[in-house]
């Protein structure tokens, strides 16, 4: 697979990356003037400008992989609900400060793994934003712990309510381990291929076309080779190509760790097995669509407003 | 004047209309921009690049901070500089860039270009000993500073977590800025800006900030 061939993969990857540092600093900032301590609103303030910085990085290298001219800001405020590919987890609602918590405890400790994960990726740029933000993450992860530890291990009051803000997003953990997924066909490629064969859209057995035709460029599509893993510019081919890790094999250092400050905590793992999904593939839960309005009512109704 | 002049020579009284350009006092305005360094050395560009201040703690400049990462001198003069961000997020870098700039730009070099690069991560090591000085002397505790006191030996903190899960402080022994204590404590993890923790000298009181080590 040459690199040319992965790029809208890459693009895509990057652009789910960037979204969930950008939807999960544009909650944090909710927080502002609202959360228990002075110093907490700093503190969560800080955490989601290192994050929006982040998102900057990998909003910027998409752009620059899709090659269509489009900047981070065209695409933190241009794009639409469904064309957003963070997970879910980062999109919901903060709760109380210790469902917020909880929330920073589960992502932040991913995001750890990741980006170390990451600081080796074939992808100079991928590897340059990570090896970088890996480090900042360490100091939200060790933030995120002390408080789930303090509120855990507190009172009666605080342990309940820390408890319960983590089954509310514990199910959401579910999707940051699974590889990136194709998106559902928003528009069905009817376009016979080049040597014939029809586009067939049915099922799992199309995941390359479809990894390409939202992401990447639509002009892309018409580049699109017949399905088949042989041929693999999706997930599959990135995996290969050691430009992303693994997110299955994110998951044990990851609980291992998570599991770790819960003991601390005197908090237990929740039991619910239902697991949402679909935030890779731009499907979000109905809070969503308003906190876009928020952030993009600016750049929407004043194009090109600077200040 | 009429006698036995060349053809050639009429041209000179045209001289007359010359006079009046020297009037124009634009002239004398152009000497002083060509007083930069038609071609300028690695050092200067450094030196100049590098005693632009912080923006955020102006007593320490660009180089003390150890973001000024590369300098180059193309052979037409053409003058380059690396910067490296802080923070991803640090919200000084665009201004830093300009500043960076226009201070080349005031120095004549009028295409200098500065370019950002993220790799290899800034880390607080880079900060050198005169910033650290620097920083101590604002009151703010520098990064990775082995603390030694009464209260034990050398205690080196370390920029990241161990691998293990601990989820103590990352940094563990700070000196405080003010009395010299290393029995301080941490209030909070992030400070006025992201690159500082809100610590508390238990001996003097004191709260004080400190810059935490990445």
């Amino acid at each position: 697979m040459s690199e040319t061939a992965l790029r809208p993969a890459v693009a895509r990857y990057c652009l789910g990356l960037g979204d969930d540092a950008l939807v999960l600093a544009q909650r944090l900032c909710e927080w502002a003037a609202g959360a228990p301590a002075i110093e907490e609103d700093i503190a969560l303030m800080n955490i989601a400008l290192d994050l929006i910085g982040q998102a900057r990085s990998f909003l910027s290298h998409a752009g620059e992989l899709e090659g269509a001219g489009r900047t981070e800001d065209d695409l933190a405020f241009g794009r639409d609900e469904r064309d957003f590919l963070n997970v879910q987890i980062v999109e919901l609602a903060n709760g109380d400060f210790g469902t917020t918590m909880a929330r920073q405890l589960l992502f932040s400790a991913y995001q750890y793994q990741l980006y170390s994960a990451l600081s080796s990726s074939a992808d100079e740029q991928i590897t340059a934003i990570a090896a970088k933000a890996v480090k900042e993450v360490a100091y939200h992860r060790e933030h995120a712990a002390s408080w789930v530890l303090r509120l855990g291990d507190g009172t009666e009051e605080s342990h309940a309510r820390m408890a319960a803000g983590l089954e509310v997003v514990w199910p959401f953990a579910g999707e940051l381990f699974e590889l990136f997924e194709p998106l559902e066909p928003l528009e069905p490629l009817d376009s016979d291929d080049s040597d014939g064969t029809r586009h067939s859209l049915g099922a799992g057995s199309v995941v390359n076309e479809l990894f390409t035709t939202t992401c990447a460029p639509r002009q892309d599509s018409d580049t699109g080779r017949s399905a088949g893993r042989s041929d693999d510019s999706g997930p599959v081919g990135l995996l290969d190509a050691r430009i992303i890790a693994d997110p299955a094999s994110l998951y044990r250092p990851w609980l291992g760790y998570v599991q770790s400050v819960l003991t601390e905590a005197t908090l237990e793992v929740p039991s619910t097995t239902w697991s949402p999904g679909g935030g890779r593939r731009g499907l979000h839960t109905e809070g969503f669509g308003y906190l876009l309005a928020e952030m993009q009512h600016l750049h929407r109704s004043y194009p090109g407003a600077t200040w | 004047m009429v006698t036995g002049t060349t053809p050639t020579t009429p041209t000179l009284p045209t001289t007359p209309t010359t006079p009046t350009l020297p009037t124009v006092p634009a002239v004398p305005t152009v000497p002083t921009v060509p007083a930069v360094p038609a071609v300028p050395t690695l050092e200067a560009v450094a030196a100049i690049a590098g005693s632009v201040p912080d923006p955020e703690i102006p007593s320490l400049t660009i180089a003390d901070l150890g973001i000024l990462r590369a300098v180059r001198v193309d052979k037409a003069g053409h003058v380059e500089v690396d910067l490296t961000p802080t923070y991803s997020g640090c919200p000084a870098v665009e201004a830093i860039e300009s500043d960076v700039r226009e201070a080349l730009v005031a120095a004549g070099w009028r295409d200098a270009a500065v370019r950002r690069v993220l790799a290899p991560a800034w880390t607080t090591d880079w900060i050198t000993a005169e910033g650290r000085q620097k920083l101590t002397d604002l009151g703010i505790a520098p990064p990775g500073e082995a603390c030694v006191g009464a209260n034990g030996g050398p205690r080196r903190s370390s920029p990241q977590p161990a691998a293990s899960v601990s989820i103590s402080p990352v940094t563990v022994a700070v000196a405080c800025p003010q009395c010299g204590s290393c029995d301080t404590e941490l209030v909070s993890r992030f400070s006025s800006t992201a690159c500082k923790a809100l610590r508390r000298c238990r001996s003097c009181a004191e709260p004080f900030e400190h810059f935490k080590p990445l």
